[in-house]
């Protein structure tokens, strides 16, 4: 036991970084730490309760969740298929395909509410013909703020679980299929396990990037309370109204935020063990 | 110590950055006299943005020393940041009763002054195919009607103007500025909304207005104010004065705004 720790000791002194390097990272830290504190800091906690548990917090909160998991099934239901394709399938333009479905990623979201506009707006490409088929009008709708989150957070799960296939070694399912396994069977047995980490690990970033979904929301479905505005909305109109409720809103939306990444790194690393300090 | 000795460069390295960008604060402020010059800083209603916009640019050539920056939003989003210590010369909100906020914060150098006023008008999409002529129009089934929340001047002023019509409707959105409102109905997703008279001119056609009787009508009174935290008095002041003078209000009657 001595001798192993002795050499771990060792090694972990070896692999040290430099003392500038530690004092440069540690102002980095700080940098990301310091709002947060300051925000906990500002916080008025002995009405933090009741802040937390007035009606529009409430009615925010609730409309967020339920819209930030419909945009996570509908990011799932649609992105996974995506992913298989554009991992497998060498088509002509696929760098082109990827690059547009992903294009969310990197775009201001404001811009996403009005490309939304141009597509599904009433006076959009499909505007008329979604009302006269379905009675649908997107902008101004809860349906509304689901599409504008999709349409931010799917490309994180489509990035996530594409890596994942790319990386697998597909000869496991050629395996099985030689073995006799059904298409489906193979799918369901060796891949789907294969790929679950990073299918969770795309859901779980993708509800997390739809719940403090702003930009695109409320140019797209504007802000109502019960009907269209978010956490995020709420939090950003609070700011004038109440800004100890906006101060609250936000520590919460951290708390949510920063459990998902805590969690997000063992399943991301699938229960890694390799540095010891996965911690 | 090695780790000591950099830890120590590093404060040492953030005092001077500190420093010199405080050194540099003083150099611009302490250039006084009567030549005005340094850097100006006005927060200014959105509903101003193109005239404010225009006004700098007559303004920066009678005081070429003068480098302006313009930062519009709401009054109520403004007075918030003022008030959360945001670095601003001058202020100029769409209602009184925003100002009087910043006011009884301590923050305004000296009295603030009306400068200019708006009506409100219906703004309507471009032909008006939802046939909007009267406030009551706006309770129709079928007309998306957007306004902001009533923190925002201009959300409070449509509130009065529906009590004052007795019209009771049913928003499909509160945004969180005016524009937001402009924005939404010249892209024809939503019908309606009540704003300023100014804004309807500045969509340059995009968007039609209708213009709403006396009766029901709100003038808004648009405060403008020097700032106590100013880091450059001078410069805030000759802006105040350059809007209340001759150039600065026939810039503003070209916009559509009213003379106090």
């Amino acid at each position: 036991m001595s001798r192993a720790s002795e050499t771990q000791r060792r090694s972990v002194e070896l692999h040290r970084p430099p003392a500038a390097i530690i004092a440069i990272a540690a102002i980095a830290i700080a940098f990301f730490a310091l709002p947060f504190i300051g925000l906990l800091w500002k916080v008025p906690w002995s009405d933090a309760w009741s802040l937390l548990t007035l009606n529009s917090s409430l009615t925010a909160l609730r409309l967020s969740i339920e819209t930030s998991l419909l945009a996570t099934a509908l990011s799932i239901f649609f992105g996974a298929p995506l992913a298989w394709v554009l991992a497998r399938y060498g088509f002509p333009g696929r760098r082109i395909v990827r690059a547009l479905c992903l294009l969310s990623l990197v775009l201001p979201p404001v811009v996403g509410g009005v490309a939304l506009f141009a597509a599904y707006g009433r006076r959009g490409l499909l505007g008329d013909s979604l009302f006269d088929w379905f009675g649908l009008r997107l902008p101004f709708s809860t349906a509304g703020v689901v599409l504008a989150q999709t349409f931010i957070a799917m490309p994180f799960l489509v990035l996530t679980v594409e890596a994942a296939l790319r990386g697998l070694d597909h000869r496991n399912e050629d395996a099985a299929r030689t073995l006799g396994a059904s298409r489906w069977y193979a799918f369901r047995r060796v891949t789907l396990p294969a790929i679950r980490p990073a299918l969770i690990a795309g859901a779980v970033l993708a509800w997390a990037r739809a719940l403090g979904e702003f930009g695109a929301t409320i140019t797209f479905a504007g802000n109502f309370p019960g009907r269209t505005q978010t956490m995020p909305l709420s939090v950003y109109l609070a700011l004038e109204s109440n800004p100890g409720q906006a101060l609250v809103l936000s520590v919460l939306m951290i708390a949510i935020s920063f459990g998902v990444l805590l969690g997000l790194r063992d399943q991301w690393l699938g229960g890694s063990t390799t540095n010891g300090d996965s911690r | 110590m090695g780790l000591r000795r950099v830890a120590f460069a590093v404060v040492v390295l953030l005092v001077l950055v500190v420093s010199t960008v405080a050194c540099g604060r003083s150099t611009t402020t302490s250039a006084t006299g009567d030549s005005i010059s340094g850097s100006l800083t006005v927060s200014a209603a959105s509903s101003l943005q193109g005239a404010f916009t225009d006004i700098q640019g007559a303004f920066i050539k009678a005081h070429p020393g003068v480098n302006v920056t313009i930062n519009f939003g709401a009054s109520s989003t403004l007075a918030q940041q003022l008030i959360a210590g945001a670095p601003v010369d001058v202020f100029a909100s769409a209602d009184e009763a925003t100002m009087t906020k910043v006011s009884d914060a301590n923050l305004l150098n000296g009295q603030s002054q009306i400068f200019a006023t708006n009506s409100l008008e219906i703004i309507v999409r471009k032909g008006n195919p939802s046939r909007i002529t009267t406030v009551s129009d706006l309770s129709k089934s079928g007309v998306v009607y957007v306004t902001c929340a009533p923190e925002v001047p201009i959300g409070k002023y449509s509130a009065q103007v529906l009590q004052k019509a007795g019209v009771t409707v049913k928003p499909a959105s509160l945004e969180p500025d005016v524009k937001g409102i402009v924005a939404k109905v010249t892209a024809g997703e939503a019908d309606a909304g009540i704003v300023y008279s100014t804004d309807v001119l500045a969509t340059k056609g995009a968007a039609e207005g209708v213009v709403l009787p006396n009766d029901i009508n709100v003038t808004a009174s648009y405060p403008i104010a020097a700032l106590s935290t100013s880091h450059n008095l001078s410069a805030a002041q000759a802006w105040i004065a350059f809007i209340a003078g001759p150039e600065g209000q026939s810039i503003l009657k070209s916009y559509g705004f009213g003379s106090p």
